[in-house]
């Protein structure tokens, strides 16, 4: 009974869903706003990745916003997943030799890998979110292959609360010197260089800082009494 | 053939959509629930992107300094799948520390027996 | 390039309804991970590099740890 009401309502939204994408062409040029933004985006914010300026200075407050949201999640899975009882420990096997020195070997060279992909963030393909993600994947990989090893709570959270307050901090100077929320108060440089674009690449790694503290966070929280 | 090279995208996306939301109405499991979830999450990005293409444009970086700015895709919704895509894995998160307490109250992750027993 | 593009996203929603049918919830978790590993390459077809590194290195690798960590501390196959 309850397949077949779910399958009906199925066919009709997707009719729905149908007739109204019928209308919508693909690969036209559909607002133009987005050509703005590639005219003027180089001699208005100096980065030369379009997306980048995007994200961190004509939509500034909106990456504000997700960054809370993320830090919302992640306190509140910490607060439903804590208990007040003694933790119970289970016997963990250490894993093998071959296992655990290729773990050490790989985590460095992928902790460089996730910083070269948020610090040049302004001029390749890459960013804040995509460099914290990697490095969050590292400290994955220490977990399942060294599994002895426990990395403290408070490195996490001092480095996720430290991330988050340059972000404000830097817009309220924006705003104490230039007059809005996040201005570009610092010189532009020369474009195409790593120490150009203003405050952007500081943006970016306070915000790769505090993406990656977090993910890694999430997955410690997850992993403690199992 | 013309009407499969314009709107592939459209139907890859549109039933991803179908698809996760079929498994959200019928599945008990209360894991299961939350794939669907996610399913829902990346087709609703895919169809944000390929709203935003430009047929035979390029991608929006200036990488040399001479590139002709003529033919670039939209920026503006690449920007916002950005968003997108950290908020679904935050919020998958926290449904799953939901389910986990779920598990150690009930001692099940049945939906139909979860709604049976009394407080 | 439309025979590629066809192709993978039929692969795509044979991977959607497989995690709707499978019965044991790692398998399930897998394939929703090769959901989104196929819509990184088709982001890619579609000229934007950005979004398609989030998508490979937040949906394929950071889902499925996350999820499979909460199945270990809950039942693994559904009933």
């Amino acid at each position: 009974m309850r397949r077949i009401v779910s399958i009906l309502l199925l066919v009709i939204v997707a009719l729905g869903i149908s007739l109204s994408l019928a209308k919508i062409p693909f690969g036209t040029p559909k607002t133009k706003v987005g050509r703005h933004y590639i005219d003027e985006g180089i001699k208005e914010t100096g980065a030369t990745n379009i997306v980048t300026s995007v994200v961190v200075s004509y939509r500034g407050f909106d990456t504000l916003g997700e960054v809370t949201i993320l830090f919302i999640a992640s306190i509140g899975l910490g607060a439903v997943l804590s208990t007040f009882g003694e933790k119970t420990v289970r016997d963990i096997e250490p894993a093998s030799l071959v296992l655990s020195t290729g773990c050490r070997v790989l985590f460095p060279l992928i902790l460089i890998f996730g910083s070269f992909v948020f610090i040049h963030g302004h001029l390749t393909p890459g960013g804040g979110f995509q460099g914290g993600a990697i490095i969050a994947s590292g400290f994955l990989l220490i977990y399942l292959g060294c599994r002895e090893r426990r990395i403290s709570q408070l490195a996490f959270n001092l480095s996720e609360s430290l991330g988050g307050l340059v972000f404000v901090v830097i817009g309220l100077f924006g705003l104490v010197l230039g007059g809005y929320f996040l201005s570009n108060f610092l010189p532009k440089g020369t474009v195409n260089t790593l120490f150009s674009a203003g405050i952007i690449p500081i943006i970016y790694i306070a915000i790769g800082f505090k993406v990656g503290s977090e993910l890694a966070g999430i997955i410690d929280n997850l992993i403690e009494e199992s | 053939m013309s009407f499969l090279n314009n709107y592939i995208y459209y139907i890859g996306a549109f039933g991803l959509i179908l698809i996760g939301l079929y498994i959200i109405l019928v599945k008990r499991n209360l894991i299961k629930v939350i794939v669907g979830l996610g399913i829902v999450d990346t087709g609703v990005n895919l169809f944000l992107i390929s709203v935003g293409y430009i047929t035979k444009g390029t991608a929006p970086i200036f990488s040399r300094p001479g590139i002709d700015s003529e033919d670039m895709v939209d920026p503006v919704p690449q920007a916002l799948v950005l968003t997108a895509i950290v908020i679904g894995v935050a919020v998958l998160a926290l449904a799953l520390s939901l389910a986990i307490r779920l598990y150690q109250h009930y001692g099940t992750l049945n939906l139909r027996k979860i709604r049976e027993q009394k407080w | 390039m439309t025979i590629i593009v066809s192709f993978l996203v039929v692969l795509m929603l044979v991977g959607a309804v497989a995690a709707s049918i499978f019965k044991d919830l790692i398998s399930a978790v897998i394939a929703a991970a090769l959901v989104s590993l196929l819509a990184s390459i088709l982001f890619y077809f579609l000229q934007a590099p950005d979004v398609a590194m989030a998508e490979a290195s937040i949906g394929a690798a950071l889902t499925a740890a996350i999820f499979i960590i909460a199945i270990r501390r809950t039942k693994r196959y559904e009933e």
